[in-house]
This record gives C-alpha cells, structure tokens and sequence, in this order.
C-alpha cells in the first residue's frame, strides 16, 4: 500500500465526517493556538523587560559600598563597610582607563518646599554625568552643571510629578524651593518618563551630590555609577575599579560591583522560564484534545466495523489498518494544528498592532513545538483505536449490515 | 484446489458450545460451480469463512491450491484473500462515502497496484457487469442490483481463482437476483471458481455441484 493512498484514504474518511472532524480538529486548533498566544505573551513580556533593562544601559556598572556575601544577587551587607566617598568616585574617573564617564549617587528622603506647597521627595546627589548614564531627558532648564565634584552648588532639577506639585502649571525655572532647609534654584524639569525599572524619576529631586552630603552631614555614597567605554570591557575594567579601591581602602575588599548583565541575564532566564511555563500549561490543553480525538476515532472505529471487517476480507493487512487509521487520526491533528497556529500567530500579530510597544509573537521553539506536538498527539492517541480496529473478528465484523 | 478434511468449528456462547461445523469433508475443483444450502443455522456461513481465510478451523485439514491453510500466518492469509479469494456478501457491504469507482478500487489500493493500472481494471470491472455509466455514483444512489454488481466487479478487481458469495440475491428482488445469478454464472463460465451459499433451491439447483448441509454436517453433494 503506497503512502499517498493510506492518505488519500485515511482522507477520504476525515472529509465524509464533516461534523466529527471539525469537532476533532477544534480541540487541536483551540490546543494549538493557546499555546502560541500564551508563549507569545510571555515571550513579548520577556523583551519588554529586557528591553526596559537596556534602555539603563549595558555598559553600566554600579558600585555599592559592602561586600556581598552571595554572588548574583543585591548585597547582603555584613561588617559596617568603609564610605564610599566622592573622592573614590573622583579616584575611578581619573584612575581607570574604560571608564567613559562616573556619576556618584547619594539618595535620601527630603521634603522640598515652596512658600506655598511641600512635598516628600526622594533627592538625588549625583553630578551632570548622571544624565547621560541615565539617558534623561529634560523638559525645559538643564541638568547639574558640569565641574568639580566637589563644588557645592545650589540648583536643583525637578522631577516632572514633584514639578507638577509645587508648581503646577507655572514656569518651575529660575525659581527657588527649599530643600532640607537650604535654598535651591530650579535650573531644569525632567521630562515625564513614567514608571521605569530604575524608580521613578518623575518623583525626584536632583541636587548636587556634595551638597546631599553636606546636609546629611555624611561622606558615604550610596552608589557610583561608571558607564564604560565598551561593553565587552566589563570585566575588565569592573577589576580594575575594584582594585583601585581596595587600595583606597586600606586593601580591604569593600565593595560590590553590579553590572547590568549579571541582572540582565537574571531576569532573561525568569521570564523564559515563565514562557515555557506558559508554553507547558498550553501544551495541557493539547493532551485533553489528543484525548478528543481518541473518543472520535474510537466512535469512528465502532461504526466502521463493517468497513474494517470488509478491508480484512480484501486482504488488508492489521498493520495496514492500523496505518490508516493512525494516519487519520494524525490528520485531524495536524489539520487542527495547522489552523490553531494561523490563528495564534494572527492574534499575536494583533496584539502587537494595538500594543506596538509589546511585542508578543510565539518564539519559534514554540512555533515548531506546537505543530510536532500536536500531531504527535494525534499519532499517539490514534494507536489506541487504531488498534482496536485491527482487532476486530472480520466475521463478527461482517455479521453486521 | 481446494480440499476440506474432517472440519470442526466450534464457537463459544457464553458457557455453551456451538458446534456449527461438525466434520466437514469437501473437495472444489479449479472452474467448479458449488453451491451450499441448508436451513439458518446450519453452518453454511461458518463454511464459507473457513474457506475464505477468514476463520480458521479447531480441527481438521484444509488445503488451498495445494497449501496447508492452518500453517499460515495472519499475514499470509490476509494475502491469500488478497490476491486469490473474492468476497460477495448479502448486505454488499459497499462504502457509503466511497463512489462505485473508488469501491472497486479499494482492494487493489490496499494490495498496492499503482495508479493507472488501478483505473484500467476499475473500467474493465464496471464494464463487465455493465455499469460504466455508474462510475461516479455513490452507492445510496444505486438501486440493490447495482450495488451488488458493483460489489462483484470489487471481488474479481483482484483477478482471483475463486469467488465466495454468502447469499449474494437474500438482499435483492428476484429480477435483480437473476442478474446477478446470470453474472456470477457467465464469470464461472469464463473459468472463475463459483461457490454460493443460498437458501433459494432454485437458485442452489443451477449449479454443478450441490451441498446440502445440516446442523453442520453435510447430508448430500449431488
Ligand atoms: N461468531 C459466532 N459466535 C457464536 N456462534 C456463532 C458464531 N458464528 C456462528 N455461530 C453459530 O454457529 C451456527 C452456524 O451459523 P452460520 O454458519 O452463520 O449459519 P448459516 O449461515 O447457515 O445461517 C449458528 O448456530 C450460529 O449461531
Ligand atoms: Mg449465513
């Protein structure tokens, strides 16, 4: 018996049933599809948030005070650290080669004020740097001014929901806000940026870093943050600024380096893991329609009991019944895969045009996974009938009209 | 060709045993016209199976064109019905999404006779029974007779040395059972090995050789 004709009659049986077909072929199709669409959503959720990541930069490393006892993950801070100090910051600039820019972060919990208006708001010490590490973009003024790290200037750069609140509608520039008990003037407004991964810059304050200290009567940072020159230079030069401030240091290790990668990769291999998760839980759904298509192949193989006997009684083989019914079932699946994946790929493509900055489409081992899954379901979950069907007593079979 | 020695079938009901053979002893020869009759019940189906591979017998020695049928396994018996037996049965036994055409075709999809010498023998069948016209007709778009004619057009599509038809006009008016009498006969005539079961003696009377069987035994060959 050639293939084409096993096919061509496993064939001509699915299309004369229209209606137990199309009921078969929808649980594949349902099966399939979920499994696109939940991947697909999983899978743009994943590239969402790397992508939200890669906008901090790749050739960012940050530098926290304290040893980490664990690797990988935020330090866990043991033995009171030596600060790091601005003039650590300064060392890097000037002292490490690959370091393309440093920006000291000092952060803290202040009111700011107008004469009319206060408000909680997180203030930033850094220095003009930060906002190229940053990428910020302002809505009106300027950053910190450039120049020594050390200098002590009083301007400040509004966030834009802190703007919006001491100011509301009015020009925020040139005017001055108390902060700490100190007066600074307002020489820029970051440009609304929303929630990010980083915090939210909308409801900061940015003053200079030395005059953060000064008011926190303090020398110790809470980060340094060195953009590199290039990304591949990451270990290299993360060496580098380790060693420099273990020198600073008394030779003592106190500090933890972080880069973007190592946080990078974190959350890549958390969100895959939630894809196959999504992608397994899909797959679920396919066994429950390989199980349909058992029920509709063994219904098929009871009322075709005179065809099967008939076949016996014209020489077919048991394999060869077997095969064609094995292929019949394989075909209502893979025509149910087919469809389902038609359909998941053109609900992802939908997804993505109403919600361009989400991009949900199926990864291809999902793709290829759905379709071989669901027709190795059908296969499988053929055999049973199809072994029945070779079974059968072609007398008791033909007894029958 | 064919020889039966001392056959018993026995089948299992239940708890009970029915003997529906009982030591049957038959010679056919190539080209003989046979024709089996008896009362429901009395084993003449049962006879027929065993003779076309079918079934296969508790007891007893049967010998197909010289071979020891019991022998044989499932897969050479499936060839021998393939390739040397052909089937008619009172329901037809035709496949109702299948035309006239792909019905005659059947058998030899299965045996794996390619494509072109399909069609020629499928239009040599219909035109031996003279239903060409018919081709692409469905079966519940045949009357009776056609369909039992289109069924033995599918039993000699496989070109075989003997034809088994179990009540092949029990389903059919008497014209059309003429028909296929008269076609059955003409293809006997053309060398093709004949055995009917029937409970018609008219009909059971027009062949050269007549079983009578009873309660699994055979009372008289004439
Ligand atoms: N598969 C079977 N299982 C049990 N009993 C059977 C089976 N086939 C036939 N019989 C019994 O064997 C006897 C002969 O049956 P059968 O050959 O069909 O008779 P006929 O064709 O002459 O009417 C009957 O009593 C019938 O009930
Ligand atoms: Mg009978």
């Amino acid at each position: 018996m050639k293939l084409f004709d096993s096919l061509h009659f496993a064939f001509s049986s699915v299309s004369g049933h229209k209606l137990r077909t199309f009921l078969s072929v929808l649980g594949v199709t349902i099966g399939v599809a979920s499994v696109i669409m939940l991947t697909s959503l999983g899978e743009g959720a994943r590239l969402y948030v790397m992508d939200e990541f890669a906008q901090l930069g790749s050739t960012l490393i940050i530098v926290l005070p304290g040893k980490s006892e664990t690797t990988g993950g935020l330090p866990v801070f043991g033995r009171a650290p030596n600060d790091l100090t601005i003039e650590d910051a300064r060392a890097i600039a000037q002292g490490v080669r690959g370091a393309r820019m440093v920006a000291p972060l000092a952060i803290a919990s202040m009111q700011a004020a107008t004469i009319e208006k206060k408000r909680d708001c997180i203030v930033v010490g850094t220095t003009n740097e930060f906002t190229h590490i940053r990428a910020l973009e302002l809505y009106g003024g300027r950053f910190l001014p450039k120049g020594d790290i050390a200098r002590d200037f009083r301007v400040c750069v509004l966030g834009s929901t802190i703007k919006q609140e001491l100011f509301g509608n009015r020009n925020a520039l040139g005017e001055n806000i108390q902060i700490g008990g100190s007066k600074y003037r307002v020489i820029g407004v970051v440009a609304s940026s929303g929630t990010s991964i980083g915090g939210n810059i909308d409801e900061m304050v940015f003053i200079p870093v030395s005059g953060l200290l000064r008011m926190l009567n303090s020398s110790g940072l809470f980060r340094i943050f060195v953009e590199i020159e290039r990304h591949d230079e990451i270990d290299a030069v993360s060496k580098k600024v380790i060693a420099l401030i273990k020198k600073r240091h008394n030779n003592v290790e106190d500090i933890t380096i972080f880069t973007q990668g190592a946080v990078l990769s974190t959350f890549d291999k958390i969100l895959s893991i939630l894809t196959y998760a999504l992608g397994g839980i899909a797959a679920i759904s396919l066994t429950v329609a390989g199980v349909g298509i058992m029920n509709v192949m063994l219904v098929s193989v009871s009322e075709r009991t005179s065809e099967i006997g008939l076949l016996k009684a014209l020489g077919a083989t048991r394999f060869q019944i077997m095969k064609v019914f094995i292929l019949e079932a394989g075909m209502l699946s893979a025509f149910g895969g087919l469809i389902g994946l038609l359909f998941g790929v053109a609900a992802a493509n939908l997804l993505r045009h109403f919600y361009p900055t989400f991009p949900a489409e199926p990864p291809q081992w999902a793709v290829i996974a759905a379709v071989f899954v669901s027709v190795g379901v059908g296969l499988l979950f053929g055999i049973l009938p199809a072994r029945r069907a070779s079974r059968l007593d072609p007398i008791a079979a033909l007894s029958r009209r | 060709m064919i020889e039966l020695r001392d056959i018993h079938r026995t089948f299992k009901m239940g708890d009970d045993l029915v003997h529906a053979l009982t030591g049957v002893s038959l010679k056919i020869l190539r080209g003989d016209y046979v024709s089996i009759m008896g009362p429901s019940g009395s084993g003449k189906s049962t006879l027929l199976n065993l003779l076309g591979c079918l079934d296969r017998s508790d007891s007893g020695i049967y010998l197909f064109e010289g071979r020891d049928v019991s022998s044989l396994s499932d897969t050479e018996l499936s060839s021998l019905r393939q390739n040397r037996i052909g089937f008619v049965f009172q329901f037809f036994h035709l496949i109702s999404r299948l035309t006239a055409a792909e019905n005659i075709e059947l058998p030899m999809i299965f045996a794996g006779i390619d494509r072109k010498e399909r069609r020629d023998r499928i239009m040599e069948g219909l035109n031996s029974v003279g239903l060409a016209h018919r081709a692409k007709h469905r079966p519940e778009q045949l009357s009776g007779g056609e369909r039992q004619k289109i069924a033995i057009a599918r039993a000699i599509a496989m070109r075989p040395s003997i034809l088994l038809a179990d009540e092949p006009t029990g389903n059919l008016d008497s014209k059309s059972g003429r028909e296929i009498i008269d076609l059955l006969e003409s293809m006997n005539q053309n060398g093709l090995t004949l055995v009917i079961v029937t409970h018609d003696s008219l009909i059971g009377s027009r062949a050269t050789r007549k079983v009578k069987i009873s309660d699994g035994k055979i009372v008289s060959i004439l």
